[in-house]
């Protein structure tokens, strides 16, 4: 079975993100970029897979800016067998992304496709989702425990109540949470042997894909900061002020 | 305008999410209409038709709906959706799952998470774990929306609401709801609690937690957890508060040993009053707390539950 895992670039987790002055979006220029981290645990899902023998191929997408070629050749040096760059800047709208993925996987036609629940730039949490709409795909959103079998997708779910079991006839779409896997790191020896493994580019116009977005970014401002608190030193001291200053207890 | 706001419920009774996603519909104003779809759902539906707000409840009930299965719902939602200016679902793991798959049947792009409401076409909503907040315009011709439901108050429930029944769903043949292990707990639950009591990493162990829920009693209060917390394994998944776990706002939100990584800070500074308990004065949860106590966790939560038992002064 082929493994189909789109993957976004993102600005690095760890990485404190800043307004631009005049309110258009984030700045993203000599800010470190890496793999949004939800990504990284469907790469590593995938290749798992493919070390349990149900998987004979990993595929790796993204639809980014040129520079997107570097999360490819990361998750190539992780163990992907090859990758697809969907060259577009602006990166579209999860829906547009949606139907690019759709483009890849009516060339490549695999049996499941992997990827994060949401990337941790725009929080959307939609394209797995949408793509499932538009394939008539099966779909497991949240997934924290995966077991790929001859016709189905066993799959456990992180939902708000506690885990939800279901079972997903392939092919089929699954999105991964947090704790699924712990993403391996590349070696030296695969980061230099990704170096040559195949990566094809595309565009939205060679896909066939009209990527026009939907909405409109009117602005984007700081969130409200909380005012600077108080120290206490002693439990007396903590429940005399929740009771008689905050009054919340 | 006419909004068409998606109910969660477990067939018998409503979550508390769709009565918040009910008071963000009132906002945009205008005609809702409730859906209620699943299996021997009259016990919700009946429910659904007490809230305040609701013109009609639609209630459409099927085998293949019980379970809330996306690939069964979403045609559904579909086949209604287009009678509408807004769908509205709650921004939980439910309507997280569900309706995306909808807005791609329709050809919109769905607008997550919502926190505010600018006009009936423009909305706010956090991005990168809240560390900004865009201000965005729909140009769809049907919006379809998830909700942040600590944005939004619960509405009401003294109306009398009118049933009618919608069909349209169908098996879709793709999934099968196998079985489920939720959390019971007799505490309030976390996303509607007025208190919650949240434990990290620094509780170091499950039976620590314990301390924690002794005093969450004391409180009335719900638990929380961090990410680390979970990952740890002392308590399960549905614990976690943060940017990709649940996004919690209550009057009072103790955390006690919780460092304060942004993606934790992200689903809990919203609170009303933070208190920030941890050992090391240099966590950024203190950036956030109004009430900060440097102080080993195993030796400030006994003098707290203490504390709690004198009289108020």
């Amino acid at each position: 079975m082929k493994v189909l895992v789109p993957i976004k670039r993102v600005i690095d987790a760890n990485i404190k993100v800043r307004v631009k002055a005049d309110e258009s979006g984030v700045e993203l220029n000599n800010v470190k970029m890496a793999m949004n981290p939800f990504c990284e645990i469907a790469v590593e899902e995938a290749i798992r897979l493919r070390e349990s023998g149900r998987v004979e191929e990993i595929i790796v997408v993204t639809v980014g800016p040129t520079q997107s070629q570097e999360t490819l050749r990361t998750a190539l040096a992780m163990g992907a067998d090859r990758a697809i760059l969907i060259e577009a800047d602006p990166a579209p709208e999860p829906l547009a992304v949606a139907k690019l993925l759709r483009a890849i996987v009516d060339k490549e036609a695999p049996g499941l496709v992997l990827l994060g629940k949401q990337a941790i730039d725009g929080d959307n949490n939609q394209t797995g989702q949408m793509l499932s709409g538009l394939l008539g795909w099966s779909i497991g959103t949240f997934v924290s425990r995966l077991q790929v079998e001859d016709a189905v997708v066993r799959v456990t779910r992180e939902v708000d109540g506690g885990l939800e079991n279901i079972e997903l006839v392939q092919p089929a779409i699954v999105t991964v949470d947090l704790r699924l896997n712990e993403p391996r790191y590349a070696s030296l020896p695969n980061i230099m042997k990704a170096k040559k493994k195949p990566l094809d580019t595309f565009t939205p116009e060679t896909l066939g894909v009209d990527v026009s977005p939907r909405i409109e970014t009117i602005k984007v401002i700081d969130p409200p900061s909380r005012a600077a608190g108080t120290r206490v030193t002693s439990a007396a001291e903590l429940v005399d002020k929740l009771r008689n200053e905050a009054k919340v207890i | 305008m006419s909004i068409l706001v998606i109910a969660e419920h477990d067939n018998t009774s409503l979550r508390p999410a769709t009565l918040n996603t009910v008071s963000a519909a009132v906002v945009l104003g205008g005609e809702i209409d409730l859906l209620v779809a699943g299996g021997n759902c009259q016990g919700a539906a009946d429910e659904a038709a007490t809230v305040d707000g609701v013109s009609r409840v639609l209630m459409a009930d099927d085998p293949a709906l019980t379970d809330g299965l996306a690939e069964n719902l979403a045609p559904l939602v579909e086949s209604i959706a287009r009678d509408y200016s807004h769908v509205l679902a709650p921004a939980t793991t439910y309507g997280k799952n569900l309706l995306p798959r909808a807005a791609a049947l329709l050809d919109v792009q769905q607008i997550s998470d919502i926190s505010a409401i600018e006009s009936p076409d423009t909305f706010v909503r956090p991005i990168y774990a809240g560390n900004a907040l865009a201000t965005v315009r729909s140009l769809d011709a049907v919006k379809l929306i998830t909700v942040r439901t600590t944005a939004f108050d619960a509405a009401g429930q003294s109306s009398a609401a009118p049933i009618e029944m919608v069909s349209g769903s169908q098996e879709a043949g793709l999934s099968k709801f196998i079985g489920e292990e939720l959390t019971r707990s007799e505490r309030p639950e976390l996303t509607t609690a007025d208190i919650i009591v949240s434990g990290g990493r620094g509780m170091q162990s499950s039976e620590n937690f314990g301390m924690l829920e002794s005093l969450a009693d004391k409180l009335g209060a719900a638990v929380g957890a961090s990410r680390a917390a979970v990952d740890a394994g002392y308590v399960p998944n549905d614990y976690q508060v943060g940017q990709t776990g649940k996004v919690v706002a209550p009057d009072l939100y103790i955390a006690v040993g919780i460092s304060g990584a942004i993606q934790h800070l992200a689903g809990m500074k919203d609170s009303k009053v933070i208190v920030a308990i941890n050992k090391d004065e240099e966590a950024p949860i203190f950036q956030v707390a109004d009430y900060g106590w440097v102080v080993d966790l195993f030796e400030a939560i006994p003098q707290l539950e203490e504390a709690l038992d004198s009289p108020s002064s």
